[in-house]
């Protein structure tokens, strides 16, 4: 047997007393395609950050190429060619394909004159390396995600990446593009490349892999070899329980619909969108990112005001062209990206809580009204079980579950009918997931309806009562929530 | 590759720029007579240095207004520190006396923007008041005017002398060479050095630039000191133009010249601007400055149309980045 | 209302149980740092010159110049706090004091009647807070609307508004205000003097703004993130156009306190107030990256740089020498205000 290329042992780690990791190894050989798998916020982006130097662990012991390293510095860790793809490519927009694939490679030969013929010819060579084809002058800023992924995976190849750490590199990717992915790391392990390929999403893991470690809870659960897995396993030892467990049905008989949009579209986004949601109903949606699935929500919250189609609530046509109309509407959205569109990170908890509501807390001479204020949040923070010792910290010191629980309040104060819920458990600790999805359930049956946008299979399967799948635009397909998995979302995907 | 440049703004520039020239020109001929023209570059020369300047910080993400209280400073130290000693020697001295010292004023700004990591206009500000108030309490606040004879005749060498047809001699100073050499110069580097394009790269994201290993640091303190450095040199082209030296000149000329700058298409939030596009910044702004009098605008107007230049420059860069963002790329295949 | 059961939090984890620290972190240091620097400097300058420092004339006289720039500082304060920065304030206050002042020149008589001499004071500084609501709505739509960068809009509109003055007065100083208005301007309320009234006035004004009312809020929050801001459903333009709206009307009251002093108006004075309110600001704990700020911290601020001048002056040190201080004040405070963060992260870092 070869010695390993990086060897990780009995890694911890801990922010802020919160321990991501309890002693984690991981082994990955040369030429291996080695995938690590485990649900959001498992500690699998802490791993990564480990091997690539960014985070010195507290304990543990980190092996490259025979070499033990007490403080692997990001640089030392780029010398023995350890490169990581992270989810925002680190690219620069500004600067042609050429120079994005060639400069860092410029950069570490400590070339003070760059030779744009030199750059043009080094992109070339790197991107005929995975078989593809780019106009080496454009700027990347009007490139497709997938281009600026391969452009990204090029740079690494031209810095003499012994192994490529690619964290979810297939979120923003059709089919194809995967496929074409795919091809490229096969290619890569041809050439004695190792691949971290980090992901949730079971399909690609057994599709790709070919040993398998399992995250959970900031513990290594197991790492085996992909042949001698099965889905039922993987599912077990990623959540912990059995795949089959629980379900959300519903009875909409002799009920009006909540919300109803009739061929609903957005120019460019989306279009002829007719759904239905019952009050009591959790309706999942799904799809790619990028298929228009997060742009329909925004347009029903307002945010990105829809150009066709009709909307009704309880029956009576409304027009949102405004978040101010949609929340008027009792029409609320928890936000897909927690940290910069959900919460005012340095402000307190409180102030969060009532960004929304402010107005209904004012004294009759519109003063803020204290009393009120503190009566609502203390309220919020109690109903939703916010672990904080006050109100007035910034809501950044507190754990991923407890913000977005902080998230909810803001919303749940202002007393919606319906609720739009765009990836809700994303980066949250399997506790605080569960609250939420009890939270969600809790709402739904006191007669809201919900619409809950997500990538997690289980979630969608467990919680809705049914499941729209949306691609290119246009809704492809509908599925009840318990028969929902794996291969009816790849059916519905294709429809 | 053609119709890109249709879509630039240094395209743009260049048609309201005609436009301009034939506007004033048809109102008064004297406009396009060499001597005016001449006016025109002349009125360029320091000002081309500065817009040099505030586009690397520009394009480095940052904002500098502390040019010209470095380039005063630069002036008047370095006169002074020559008209005391008596200094007789060669015109290239003063020139590294005071790029020297702007290159000092320039470190000090870089401390506190690459070190601290403190904002860059609150920074500038902050050295721009400290540099001209030490200027003029400890160094001087009288104008020098017995420069050096090597610096006076620097001032009067010319190139490319005519006579106009009334019979007067006009020509372009010397100094004109030495802001076409810094502006070759620095474009050179900004496309073929490394430490050019990492300019760009940690204007268009530091975060990026310094995952992929380039030193912020570094970039912040090339870029302050050698911008120092520049103001440095044309605060002593603009005291031999003048021939003479006086500590409170330059004071006020860096929203201007940051106007000219954005003008010509540099984004303020880094990243994105070309030296061409400055610098036709930089010729609509003072053919608008020399020009008011001669289309029978009264010069105190001046004000009022740079501000509103300055405003709908901004305001249609604003929008057309807005449309570019409206217009994403389709989904619906 | 919704009936939620409420879920089981669990024992509580130690790194949770560690968000106790925080609020140490929390509180606020420099405000306290900031008073004990205000009383440091006023100590200093009054065992310096006694004689000249503390005295009630020099007090007096104090309380006759820190109005005009602690009201300016105010304007400047509220557009940081939105995540902005007004360069504009002072040709605000020039362009509306010089249309105070040409309404009063131009239609009051010289042998008016008290009554008419009010009436059309009044009329004038009406028309001069109106004008500066609009200057400010000018910048407020540029930024909101259109999307231009506030430090380009305002370096626009400053020179713009104070090309208008220009053009306006031709270049000219208005001289001759009605005795009557310099009278209030110059005069006092007991021993309180009249300005130091306006100030008081437009702290509490922008205290109730800040701390009280919805719009402070807001504005703290747009300030802090905008993006969030707007899927809160706060509307973003209409926080950022009452912000700028209020920081032009605060502009033209300095402007107005302005011409009662010098009891003439002129399109280009005290453009070195932008730096001093920018100092000010900073120094008061204004956040620059926005979101932050305090009016006490601004009236602390304010008063230190005046016991700072007045002493300096007490010294007969030049405007010059001010600028050299005022520019290190400036980078020291910024300096300490981000040494003395990082300390306590570093802190916060190793007590976990």
């Amino acid at each position: 047997m070869e010695s390993p290329l990086i060897q990780l042992e009995n890694i911890t780690k801990s922010f802020g007393g919160v321990k991501a990791l309890k002693g984690v190894s991981l082994t990955i050989q040369p030429g291996e395609i080695h995938c690590l798998a485990g649900e959001n916020g498992c500690g699998k982006s802490t791993l990564i950050k480990v091997m690539s130097g960014v985070h010195t662990p507290d304990h543990g012991q980190i092996f490259i190429n025979g070499k033990k390293y007490k403080h692997l510095s990001p640089l030392e860790a780029i010398k023995e060619g350890i490169q990581v793809i992270y989810q925002d490519f680190s690219i620069f927009p500004n600067l042609t394909v050429a120079e994005n694939i060639a400069l860092g490679s410029e950069l570490s030969a400590k070339r003070k004159v760059v030779s744009w013929p030199n750059m043009r010819r080094i992109a070339k060579e790197a991107l005929s390396k995975i078989n593809v084809d780019l106009e080496l002058n454009e700027k990347v800023e009007n490139l497709s995600v997938a281009d600026k992924q391969l452009i990204a995976i090029s740079r690494a190849l031209m810095q003499k990446a012994k192994l490529i750490v690619m964290d979810e590199p297939t979120t923003a990717l059709t089919h194809k593009e995967v496929d074409a992915l795919f091809k490229v790391i096969n290619g890569l392990k041809q050439d004695g490349i190792s691949v971290l390929f980090v992901s949730h999403k079971l399909e690609e893991i057994f599709a790709i892999s070919e040993r398998i470690t399992i995250l959970r809870n900031g513990s290594n659960v197991i790492s085996e070899q992909a042949k001698n897995m099965d889905t039922e396993k993987l599912v077990y030892h990623m959540t912990g329980r059995k795949l089959q467990d629980k379900y959300y049905d519903v009875d909409v008989k002799n009920k009006v619909p909540i919300l109803r949009t009739d061929k609903f579209g957005l120019d460019h986004s989306f279009e002829n969108v007719s759904i239905e949601i019952y009050p009591g109903e959790i309706v999942g949606l799904t799809g790619l990112l990028g298929s228009g699935r997060t742009e329909l929500a925004e347009s029903l919250f307002g945010l990105l005001p829809a150009t066709s189609g009709r909307v009704f609530i309880n029956s009576k046509e409304i027009k949102i062209d405004s978040v101010q109309k949609a929340v008027k509407e009792k029409i609320v959205y928890v936000p897909e990206d927690r940290l910069t569109e959900g919460l005012f990170l340095e402000q307190s908890i409180e102030r969060n809580i009532i960004a929304s509501t402010v107005v209904s807390l004012l004294t009759k001479l519109k003063m803020l009204n204290q009393d009120k204020i503190n009566q609502s949040v203390e309220n919020w923070i109690d109903k939703l079980g916010v672990v904080t010792h006050s109100s007035k910290l910034p809501v950044k010191a507190l754990s991923g579950g407890n913000q977005q629980k902080v998230v909810l309040a803001k919303w749940l104060s202002s007393n919606p009918n319906i609720l739009i819920l765009n990836g809700p458990t994303v980066g949250v600790d399997i506790g605080a997931k569960e609250d939420i999805h009890n939270i969600i359930k809790d709402l739904a049956k006191d007669g809201l309806g919900v619409l809950l946008i997500s990538d997690d299979l289980t979630e969608l399967r467990q919680n809705c009562n049914r499941v729209l799948v949306m691609n290119k635009g246009r809704i492809s397909g509908e599925v009840r929530g318990r028969d929902f998995n794996q291969k009816t979302w790849s059916e519905l995907q294709e429809a | 590759m053609y119709n890109k440049f249709f879509q630039t703004t240094e395209f743009y520039l260049i048609v309201i720029i005609s436009l301009l020239f034939l506007t004033i020109g048809s109102q008064n001929s004297a406009f396009f007579s060499i001597n005016n023209m001449f006016d025109l570059i002349r009125s360029g020369i320091v000002p081309g240095i500065f817009v040099v300047c505030a586009l690397i910080v520009l394009v480095s993400g940052g904002i500098d207004v502390s040019f010209p209280a470095i380039a005063a400073f630069s002036m008047f130290t370095t006169t002074t520190i020559l008209s005391e000693a008596g200094f007789n020697g060669p015109i290239i001295v003063p020139f590294l006396i005071g790029g020297a010292i702007g290159f000092i004023l320039g470190i000090i700004n870089a401390v506190f923007i690459a070190l601290f990591k403190l904002p860059t206009l609150i920074v500038t500000l902050g050295t721009s008041s400290l540099f001209s108030g030490f200027l003029l309490t400890f160094i001087g606040s009288s104008q020098i005017s017995n420069l050096p004879t090597s610096m006076l005749n620097f001032s009067k060498m010319q190139i490319l002398k005519f006579t106009d047809e009334t019979g007067i001699v006009v020509g372009l100073p010397i100094s004109v060479l030495v802001t076409a050499g810094i502006v070759i110069l620095v474009s050179l580097l900004l496309k073929y050095t490394m430490i050019g394009r990492s300019i760009y790269a940690f204007g268009g994201d530091p975060a990026s630039a310094e995952r992929v290993g380039f030193s912020p640091v570094f970039i912040q303190f090339f870029v302050y000191s050698f911008v120092g450095m520049l103001s440095g040199i044309a605060g002593i082209m603009h005291t031999s133009m003048m021939r003479n030296s006086n500590p409170v000149d330059l004071m006020g000329s860096e929203l201007l010249i940051i106007a000219a700058v954005v003008l010509g298409g540099t984004r303020i939030s880094g990243g994105h601007g070309t030296i061409k596009g400055a610098l036709l910044g930089l010729l609509l702004v003072i053919t608008i400055q020399n020009s008011l009098i001669l289309m029978g605008i009264p010069s105190y107007w001046q004000r009022f149309v740079i501000g509103a230049l300055i405003l709908i420059g901004t305001g249609l860069t604003a929008v057309q980045v807005k449309k570019t963002n409206a217009k994403r790329k389709s989904i619906l295949t | 209302m919704l009936n939620i059961p409420k879920p089981n939090p669990g024992p509580l984890e130690p790194g949770q149980r560690k968000q106790l620290i925080l609020p140490i972190l929390n509180k606020d240091g420099n405000l306290t740092r900031l008073f004990f620097i205000m009383m440091f400097v006023f100590i200093l300058m009054g065992s310096i010159s006694p004689s000249t420092f503390l005295s009630l004339d020099s007090f007096i006289s104090m309380a006759y110049q820190f109005p005009v720039f602690g009201i300016l500082s105010i304007a400047m304060m509220i557009t940081m706090v939105s995540g902005g920065i007004d360069l504009s304030i002072v040709s605000i206050a020039n362009l509306t004091s010089i249309l105070a002042a040409g309404i009063m020149v131009k239609f009051l008589p010289p042998d008016a009647s008290l009554m008419t001499s009010i009436l059309i004071i009044a009329g004038a500084v009406a028309c001069s807070v109106i004008m500066g609501l609009l200057c400010g709505l000018v910048n407020g739509i540029a930024v909101s609307l259109i999307g231009i960068p506030p430090i380009l809009v305002t370096l626009g509109t400053m020179q713009l508004f104070m090309g208008i003055a220009i053009v306006i007065t031709k270049g000219q100083a208005i001289v001759g205000l009605p005795m009557l208005f310099s009278d209030i301007g110059n005069g006092s309320l007991g021993i309180i003097p009249f300005p130091l009234i306006m100030f008081i006035i437009c702290i509490i004004l922008a205290y109730i703004l800040l701390n009280k009312r919805a719009f402070g809020l807001k504005l703290q929050l747009v300030g802090t993130n905008p993006v969030a801001s707007k899927y809160s459903g706060i509307s973003n333009s209409v926080v950022l156009l009452k912000t700028y709206a209020f920081s032009g009307l605060f502009a033209s009251i300095a402007g107005l306190l302005i011409i009662a002093s010098t009891n003439s108006a002129k399109a280009d004075f005290g453009t070195s107030y932008i730096l001093q309110t920018i100092l000010v600001a900073v120094m008061g704990g204004v956040n620059v990256k926005g979101g932050f700020g305090k009016i006490s911290g601004v009236v602390m601020a304010v008063l230190t740089l005046q016991f700072l001048s007045t002493g300096l002056n007490a010294l007969h040190v030049g405007n010059f020498f001010k600028d050299f201080i005022w520019g290190i004040a400036l980078l020291l405070v910024m300096v300490i205000n981000e040494v003395s963060n990082r300390i306590k992260e570093k802190k916060l870092v190793k007590q976990n």
